[in-house]
């Protein structure tokens, strides 16, 4: 931490070379150096956990995979870098990373003063809690007086300071920089409720050593959109972040699979499809890419529904798509026509 | 002359960098300069020796965290220096035992890191506690569970001012009383000696007491639905800690403190032990006053480390000055270069202050030559 700190006083301070060398194109960089660099969580199943034999797997790490499936032709060519919700910010700010997947919420004073763009929503969460089923508690109204762990230098700890707050109620703050310290502290017993965003209180139950002994709480005290952003300065680099989610969303409405994107691309009639496949002309030209980017990243990542069904749609962790399904199934998922 | 302009020349590049830090974030679009102090924070801190709440100012913030840190070092120096000695000198110790232990604990501590220790420590604090409803009662005052150690929290009542006053009028008349009498009776240090002594330390807060009233009362720990609320916490963040970098500093300190009193001369004991003097007398009125020379110096770098080393507390939720103000207030206003540059500044200022000190014991100490 302190070190990359240091990076980026230095970085920040070497003035115009440093300042130019950001300012030049990213998706240059990325070409040139052959690899994509990408800031996840460190260890959070459903988002990005490591495989065990050197892998990531999660949804941010996906989404990660389909940007160098985009750039670079290759879902494979990405370090990660992992990241706690401390160093996120610094670490993208300083250009150690091209761009962070790391469930991060999209607020205003992130996107507008920490200089950043949010690319969109991969994720619709909310903040929720977690308590052990002996305590009895069936509502975060009946938290007064608890003792509550969390995450330090995320949303979670404003939102829990202003919801006990706007209620008279009192709590007693416990807040680590690692989510596997908040666990292990919360298993320990330090303390009554855990509270952070609701798909990753799931992903967190199954790190405690009895899982089946807590409940999560039926109410969300907040809305946490979660999803990938980048520097500001680059609109090109940006542009092409965004169509890589919109990509992924898209090809679930048009029905384009990892299994038969190959096939559609011969066979297809559908004009969107077919533009958005390049099957005449070079629907990347706009970005800079090549006309398969889009395929590939269908081809080699799939599309928002595999990937959600792949991480957390089923089991262990089993959530439901709610927001997240298709604006066609009455979610919020939506992506702008390719044309 | 030379180091002046070193001096300037390092001044001036930092100014230098400083502003083009500051011109290349405005070029990318980042916020910067200290508007954010006199902000909303918005968030809570755990354990705070001031006022202070979600709508106090990132200011405030900034200095709940620095108190903490300075708590947590200031406590931890005490703690380690005495444990220190303690196993430096029984290092040195006649008894096998007694200094094959203190050289086990010596390797031990000191090659484990210390990050591992702290982890160590909070959960070995944590674990074997119950939870508060099982909490274990400590004569109906106090008491222990894994939320913390609660007792009861003295209140200053109105007229404690004149109490304070009256103790401390005491505590002058009291060693005045002790130096006179050391010089003229010499040896004589009788019962009617240590009555007199006690008089005249309680009788001006007795008379106040009386006249006013004792102007303290006690909030004591009270359970609720979830624990006791009110009262004094130790949390077992602070606990485990405060025993962490102890016990790892005093490791060091100990082999310091042996390389001290080995480096005073075999025949200065003997003398003394010719003289008469005990053992105990010996090392303490002839080995370590000469020891200290070669013990101070080293032990300020200890002193400087520990409290470096204070800003691990993050990893176990202590709220020091790293976790709350370069972590949490760093991430929620993004401005990574004024928080870095405040908290540098911060150590920076801190170690001086230590080291100055230090220097000032060390030529109070060191050999008067004549
Ligand atoms: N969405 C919130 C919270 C994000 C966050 O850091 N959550 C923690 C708690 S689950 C986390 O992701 N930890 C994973 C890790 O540290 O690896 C934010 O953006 O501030």
């Amino acid at each position: 931490m302190r070190v990359r700190l240091f990076a980026l006083l230095l970085l920040l301070s070497c003035g115009a070379v440093v300042g130019l060398a950001q300012a030049a194109s990213t998706l240059e960089a990325v070409k040139q150096r052959g690899h994509l660099r990408c800031g996840v969580s460190q260890g959070l199943p459903g988002f990005s956990t490591p495989d065990g034999s050197g892998g990531w797997t999660g949804l941010d790490v996906d989404f990660c995979r389909a940007v160098a499936a985009a750039v670079l032709g290759d879902a494979d060519k990405v370090r990660f870098a992992a990241l706690s919700a401390k160093e996120r910010f610094t670490a993208l700010q300083s250009g150690e990373v091209d761009l962070l997947a790391r469930n991060t919420t999209w607020t205003l004073s992130r996107d507008a003063e920490l200089g950043f763009h949010f690319v969109g929503v991969l994720f619709y969460d909310g903040q929720g809690f977690m308590v052990p089923k002996e305590l009895g508690v069936t509502s975060v109204a009946e938290l007064d007086g608890a003792t509550i762990c969390s995450n330090a230098g995320t949303t979670t700890e404003l939102n829990l300071a202003d919801w006990f707050r706007a209620r008279g109620m009192d709590y007693q703050p416990v807040v680590f920089e690692k989510s596997d310290e908040v666990a292990a502290a919360y298993d320990a017993g330090r303390c009554d409720a855990y509270t952070t965003d609701r798909a990753s209180l799931y992903a967190q139950r199954n790190k405690l050593k009895n899982p089946d002994a807590h409940v999560i709480l039926p109410e969300l005290i907040s809305k946490e959109p979660l999803g990938p952003l980048v520097r500001r300065g680059d609109d090109q680099w940006f542009s092409i972040v965004k169509w890589t989610l919109y990509v992924l969303i898209g090809a679930e409405e048009l029905g384009l699979t990892s299994a038969n994107v190959e096939e559609q691309r011969q066979r297809s009639r559908h004009p969107e499809v077919q533009r958005l496949l390049s099957v005449n002309g070079n629907s990347g030209q706009g970005l800079g890419l090549g006309p398969d980017w889009a395929y590939n990243i269908i081809r080699q990542v799939g599309n928002y529904g595999e990937l959600y069904q792949r991480n957390l749609g089923r089991a262990p962790l089993g959530i439901e798509r709610g927001l997240n399904a298709l604006y066609t199934d009455g979610g919020l998922m939506y992506a702008p026509p390719f044309r | 002359m030379l180091q002046a302009l070193l001096l300037a020349a390092v001044l001036g590049a930092i100014v230098w960098m400083f502003g083009n830090a500051l011109d290349n974030l405005a070029r990318q679009g980042i916020a910067s300069g200290f508007g954010f102090w006199n902000e909303r924070a918005g968030f809570a801190i755990a354990t705070s020796l001031i006022e202070y709440s979600e709508t106090s100012t990132y200011g405030r913030a900034f200095l709940v965290g620095l108190l903490n840190t300075l708590l947590v070092s200031a406590l931890g120096v005490v703690f380690a220096t005495v444990l220190g000695f303690l196993i430096g000198i029984a290092r040195l110790s006649p008894n096998w035992l007694i200094r094959q232990w203190a050289a086990a604990y010596i390797e031990l501590v000191r090659n484990v890191p210390l990050l591992l220790q702290i982890f160590f420590w909070y959960f070995a604090v944590l674990r074997p506690l119950p939870q508060p409803r099982h909490s274990i009662e400590l004569l109906g005052l106090a008491y222990l569970n894994n939320r913390g150690l609660y007792l009861p929290k003295p209140i200053l009542e109105p007229g404690f001012g004149w109490l304070s006053a009256a103790l401390l009028l005491g505590l002058v008349g009291c060693l005045l009383w002790l130096r006179r009498a050391r010089r003229e009776a010499g040896s004589d240090r009788g019962l009617r000696y240590w009555l007199i002594a006690g008089l005249l330390l309680l009788a001006p807060a007795a008379a106040v007491s009386l006249a006013v009233g004792l102007p303290l009362g006690w909030e004591l720990p009270e359970f609720r639905r979830f624990n006791f609320r009110g009262g004094l916490v130790l949390s077992p963040e602070f606990v485990a800690l405060l025993t962490a970098l102890s016990t790892y500093t005093a490791a060091f300190i100990a082999e310091i403190v042996r390389a001290g009193i080995q480096s005073v001369s075999q025949g200065q004991r003997e003398a003394a032990y010719s003289l008469g003097l005990s053992p105990g007398q010996t090392l303490r009125h002839v080995v370590l006053p000469q020891a200290m020379r070669v013990i101070v110096p080293p032990l300020t770098n200890q002193y400087l480390n520990l409290t470096k080393n204070s800003s691990l507390a993050a990893a176990i939720a202590y709220p020091d000055l790293v976790s709350v103000f370069a972590g949490t207030v760093l991430n929620q206003t993004g401005q990574a270069v004024e928080v870095i540059g405040v908290t540098m500044a911060v150590y920076l200022t801190i170690s001086l202050v230590i080291a100055a000190l230090m220097n000032w014991y060390n030529r109070r100490v060191a050999l008067v030559e004549r």
